[in-house]
């Protein structure tokens, strides 16, 4: 990398990047960009399920920890969910290297706007940033390094938490209540689809999440479980006015805990004996 | 054709030393102080949005003084330089030391080759994990570089207000140090020593490096607080 001189980069130019951190780097550090040249597919590990929910004060978001490579498991205990800023956060399904270069490249954009300006960007300018950066992913997604992520904070001008989609294109969608995506991400909605009601507990939420992530867990083999041995579990954070704040794993592993003791009564996950299916139980 | 007049180089530069320096003495004072917990900066600014101080990067601070447009290119250069170095290493690879030697090229550049020299003087600063690794560099109008510790003052009446740190700053640094009320205090009382306008809550601009705070230690002191304050 050549390294840019102060001289370079003092003057505001009338084209010149203004308060964008992409288009800085697009000026004068291209090759830090993250983008793909080479045609043809690449195989790479994919992150998996990941949810976002709303509740009385903010919104929650959450991440399984399992990276998949085809059928290996190319990570464990990877981290899908990241506070973009104070006030909100991005989990990554999909290709996971440009994913989290993605979410780096975001992360850097928001506080280099907010130290440029003074003040911060709204959550709509924020989402919508976010919604340009996979546009640009494009290219790269057609490769097969598709990159969905969701976004979700706490909109101060609005007083409430909101949610956002986006599909590969960049096209941004909101949604109201709840949203999951990633390879378990349609077990997970139907999972959310069945307990969710208007102004949840963040202790509702929480367990909410983690059950529709071992509902998707139990369907789709790219979703990690619980990781007892390990003592590996989702990540969730909260977000509220006051800021983000990921869930203790304390909390987490009793959630779990509570859920299995919970499941071992239910029929549903009675041991079948595979002699004789159908009389198991 | 007209022939240029000749003007001698020791002429030259202290013409441009006069000017910087008058063109720096109009403007109002910032005062940099350390304390228990980090660097406490405090400005005389009757605006509530044109910062004279802010947030260059996780540890680092910057401070200004003078012509409002100069040291505002400088801030949003060293910001740029800095996310630019922290995105494509690593955040703990931006360092004040690089800043400040950055500006001081820029600024000893302009000094000498442009025909008027920036009327600005600003400091870099980073918190440290404790008291003795904190890092304060004063850079002057022609890009000399001085590296501080305990208090430094810039502006209008910078030696006024050295003068008053000087005699009220605890003495035994790194030992004894004031806590972050009694650095405001003091830092408050050095800026009324030169005043020649009454300062209050509602004339300055406050901000701190803590480092009891998480990865970006910088943060603005707020109006509420300011106001109990004083």
């Amino acid at each position: 990398m050549k390294e840019p001189h102060l001289n370079d980069l003092m003057r505001v130019p009338v084209n010149g990047p203004g308060s964008s951190f992409s288009d800085l780097l697009r000026s004068h550090v291209p090759e830090a960009l993250p983008r793909v040249n080479d045609s043809g597919n690449l195989h790479v590990p994919e992150g998996t399920t990941v949810l976002a929910i709303r509740y009385d004060e903010g919104v929650i978001v959450a991440g399984d920890r399992r990276a998949t490579e085809g059928f290996q498991i190319a990570h464990r205990s990877i981290e899908k969910v990241f506070a973009a800023d104070d006030h909100s956060a991005v989990a990554i399904a999909g290709a996971a290297g440009p994913a989290v270069e993605m979410v780096r490249l975001f992360q850097t954009e928001l506080e280099h706007y907010e130290k440029v300006e003074g003040e911060r960007l709204t959550l709509e300018g924020k989402a919508n940033k976010l919604s340009q950066m996979i546009r640009a992913n494009l290219p790269a997604a057609m490769q097969g390094l598709v990159v969905v992520p969701v976004f979700a904070g706490y909109d101060l001008a609005q007083g409430r938490g909101r949610i956002f989609k986006y599909d590969v294109t960049g096209g941004r969608y909101e949604e109201d209540d709840y949203h999951a995506t990633g390879s378990g991400g349609k077990d997970a909605r139907g999972s959310l689809k069945k307990r969710y009601r208007d102004n949840l507990s963040r202790a509702e939420v929480v367990r909410y999440a983690i059950e529709a992530l071992f509902d998707a867990a139990d369907e789709d083999v790219g979703t990690g479980g619980p990781d007892l041995m390990r003592g590996l579990f989702p990540n969730v954070v909260a977000i509220s006015v006051s800021g983000t704040f990921e869930i203790p794993e304390d909390e987490i592993r009793s959630i779990f805990e509570e859920l299995i003791a919970d499941r071992s009564e239910r029929p549903e996950t009675h041991n079948v004996d595979v002699r004789r299916p159908g009389e198991g139980g | 054709m007209p022939m240029p007049y000749y003007v001698s180089p020791e002429q030259l530069m202290k013409d441009k030393a006069d000017y910087a320096r008058k063109g720096i003495a109009r403007g109002k004072s910032v005062v940099v102080m350390e304390f228990t917990d980090g660097i406490l900066f405090l400005a005389e600014n009757t605006s509530a949005t044109l910062h004279k101080i802010s947030e260059i990067y996780d540890r680092i601070a910057f401070a200004g003084v003078g012509k409002f447009n100069e040291y505002e290119q400088l801030r949003i250069g060293g910001i740029r330089l800095s996310d630019l170095k922290g995105y494509s290493y690593s955040r703990h690879d931006v360092t004040a030391k690089a800043l400040a030697n950055a500006y001081s090229q820029t600024l000893g550049n302009i000094f000498t080759s442009e025909i008027k020299p920036y009327e600005c003087e600003i400091l870099v600063a980073a918190v440290g994990e404790e008291t003795g690794q904190n890092e304060i560099f004063h850079i002057l109008y022609d890009g000399s570089v001085t590296d501080r510790e305990q208090w430094v003052a810039m502006g209008g009446h910078a030696e006024t207000i050295e003068a008053h740190l000087k005699e009220n700053y605890p003495p035994n640094y790194p030992a004894e140090m004031p806590d972050f009320s009694a650095a405001l205090d003091l830092a408050m009382a050095a800026l009324r020593a030169a005043g020649e306008r009454e300062l209050t809550a509602e004339n300055v601009e406050s901000a701190v490096l803590d480092r009891t705070r998480g990865r970006r230690k910088f943060r603005r002191v707020t109006d509420e607080e300011l106001h109990a304050q004083f």
